[in-house]
């Protein structure tokens, strides 16, 4: 069991990889020796992020150096500077970690049925788990290079599934949407790192942020990576590629390229708080990400209740979800040089906007299945086509009130948990900030509720009377993201106590991951 | 157990849970206490609409597009100037970011 959580961060990254490539070979055996694969082998790498996850909350941050004659090993003998391809996992790379293991499982549970006719599903899988390691490796990575180096693998794995029904013409227009965007990304993300190369000739996260001056050289690169990053995670006004893809992406995709937006959320909170963290008075960056926030809820969701597509609603939602994270941890930056408004108010909105990413990917990533779950059966996405599928989808209704409740911050939901950090902790920050946030999460109910007036309930329509439940498979994808739903419903507390505090404090405490790799000596 | 403790104990998610439980136990009662003897596919159970005929259920059931007819025309403007910069080029999405882009910058270098 130490030699699996020593080496846990490689095999996390290693083992879906090598799947990725062995996956085509399987499927040449049968595609129920390539389906029992991929479960049981996405079941081990849950196990292994899980003894990870509690040998980090037991001893700090863990890292990983390839190469080195010992993993723990940051720099080698006589050198000043890390040089070799490093992992760091700390609280918030092990709270994402979870995050993106426990969607990833669900989402190829779902996947089993759902493309079960499709051709090229030796494909589907092996980009599925690119896309999983991609999304693992940009959370993991302790150094620029490598950050870019996952956020292609990600970007292009991502583009490659959101067009895999290429008979759609949608599909693959969202699909060409999403590579345009990310490849644009990705390469801003490689100029600031050329910036921050040119001038300190270093790569590791942590050498960097030990190194950086801050000049007008360092604000270029900051304001190439955070708006890229911004770009990637859907935030307003640079969002609208999301509802194309989103919406077009199969089933089970579909909350994997949402996670991987909050992977880089992820990224622009480790450059702003990690990287950049400490060196400058974080107000302006941070009302910065606050006004995004904002408008990433406030236009997210009036554009969401406008919608008549079902998948084209959820996304502009995820848009605005994202808005609430951006606002927690918006707030918790801008006061970050302030210990008093910190101690206040700063750590609980950090908590809340944290605790917000985990239960979005659940309730968002759920509701996105139940809704490819009425595609599956009807073949539409049209709100205007449906209604009175509660009849017969009784699984799907139930879990789409559940997700539904959740995303409209209703108690006793996990979504009323974190909004209610939210609002209390931005409330003391700015009043104006908590009512618009409060709005957004009115008028995502009504929008919700609209979603299951008109595709749930009403009479039973003449043309789905020989409607039936998803298969067992679905329904079991869509389970494992309730039971999640519901356990972290019941206690907030707990969850917030053992996987967000330790990610909040992993991201204000910018000297400890500093120290974790300048101050490790061999 | 633990619970989100913000002062307030109302917000406990087991106290809603209990609360929930409760409300569910009435409301099962109340309806066990319901007319059970009725024959299903018959004119006991079909739909009464003040004695007009019954619409289709297509007719019956109010489209999406319809709901919240009232909030989209009293915010006609505002949707009209939203629609705009979604034109779905993509050409227009990284003017987009070329322009935020900029804007940033500007902010960090005239606030550092």
């Amino acid at each position: 069991m130490e030699y699996l959580t020593v080496h846990s961060p490689i095999l996390i990254v290693a083992i879906p990889l090598l799947a990725a490539f062995i996956i085509p070979l399987l499927s040449r055996l049968g595609s129920k020796v390539r389906d029992t694969f991929n479960v049981s082998l996405l079941g081990f790498v849950t196990f292994l992020v899980a003894i990870l996850a509690i040998d980090i909350y037991a001893n700090g941050a863990r890292i990983y150096t390839l190469g080195a004659s010992v993993p723990e090993l940051a720099r080698p003998e006589g050198y000043m500077v890390p040089v070799r391809i490093m992992f760091q996992v700390d609280g918030i790379s092990i709270f994402m970690g979870l995050t993106i293991t426990v969607v990833a499982l669900a989402a190829l549970v779902y996947s089993l049925q759902f493309v079960k006719n499709e051709t090229g599903q030796d494909r589907f899988y092996s980009l599925f788990m690119l896309l999983y390691v991609g999304m693992i490796g940009l959370v993991f990575t302790g150094d620029m290079f490598n950050l870019f180096v996952f956020l292609e693998i990600l970007s292009i794995a991502g583009a490659g599934l959101a067009s895999y029904r290429v008979n759609l013409a949608d599909a693959v227009e969202g699909g060409f949407k999403y590579i345009v965007i990310s490849a644009v990304s990705a390469l801003l993300v490689l100029f600031a790192i050329g910036i921050l190369y040119g001038q300190y000739n270093l790569l590791s996260i942590a050498a960097l942020a030990n190194t950086m001056q801050f000049n007008t050289l360092d604000m270029i690169a900051l304001a190439m990576l955070a708006i890229a990053f911004v770009m990637k995670l859907a935030g307003v006004p640079l969002h609208m590629w999301a509802p194309d893809t989103y919406a077009v992406a199969p089933a089970g995709i579909t909350p994997m390229i949402y996670m991987s937006s909050a992977a880089s959320m992820y990224a622009l909170y480790r450059v702003t708080f990690t990287l950049y963290g400490g060196q400058f008075d974080t107000m302006p960056i941070g009302w910065v990400v606050i006004i995004l926030g904002v408008l990433s809820m406030f236009i997210g969701v009036m554009m969401a209740i406008y919608q008549t597509d079902i998948k084209r609603l959820m996304a502009y939602h995820a848009i605005s979800q994202s808005g609430y994270m951006l606002l927690g941890v918006g707030v918790g930056l801008a006061v970050l040089t302030d210990p008093v408004a910190l101690a206040n108010y700063g750590r609980d909105a950090m908590n809340g906007g944290i605790f917000h990413i985990i239960n979005n990917a659940l309730y968002k990533g759920m509701l996105f299945l139940t809704a490819e779950a009425i595609f599956f059966r009807i073949g539409t996405r049209d709100l205007n086509k449906m209604g009175g599928l509660a009849h017969n989808m009784k699984w799907t209704t139930i879990f789409f009130i559940i997700g539904a409740l959740a995303i409209s911050g209703i108690p006793p939901f996990n979504g009323f948990a974190s909004k209610l950090l939210i609002y209390e902790s931005v409330f003391r920050f700015n009043p104006l900030l908590s009512i618009i946030a409060m709005f957004v999460s009115l008028v995502t109910l009504a929008s919700f509720t609209k979603v299951f007036y008109s595709a749930f309930t009403g009479p039973e329509m003449p043309a789905y009377r020989e409607v039936r439940e998803v298969p067992k498979s679905m329904i079991i994808g869509m389970g494992i993201m309730v039971a999640c739903i519901i356990f972290f419903s019941i206690f907030p507390g707990l969850v917030v106590d053992t996987i967000v505090a330790p990610a909040t404090d992993a991201l204000i405490d910018q000297a400890s991951y500093i120290n974790g790799v300048m101050g490790a000596a061999p | 157990m633990s619970v989100l403790m913000y002062g307030y104990a109302v917000w406990s998610p087991i106290v809603w849970l209990v609360a929930l439980l409760v409300l569910a136990a009435i409301a099962l009662y109340v309806r066990s206490r319901g007319q059970k003897r009725y024959k299903k596919g018959t004119a006991q159970t079909d739909v009464f609409l003040s004695g007009i005929q019954v619409p289709p259920a297509e007719q019956r059931h109010i489209p999406a597009h319809n709901i919240y007819w009232g909030f989209f025309e009293a915010l006609k403007g505002f949707y009209s100037t939203m629609m705009r910069p979604h034109t779905g080029i993509i050409n227009d999405y990284m003017l987009w970011l070329v322009a935020i882009i900029a804007l940033t910058v500007l902010i960090l270098v005239l606030t550092s």
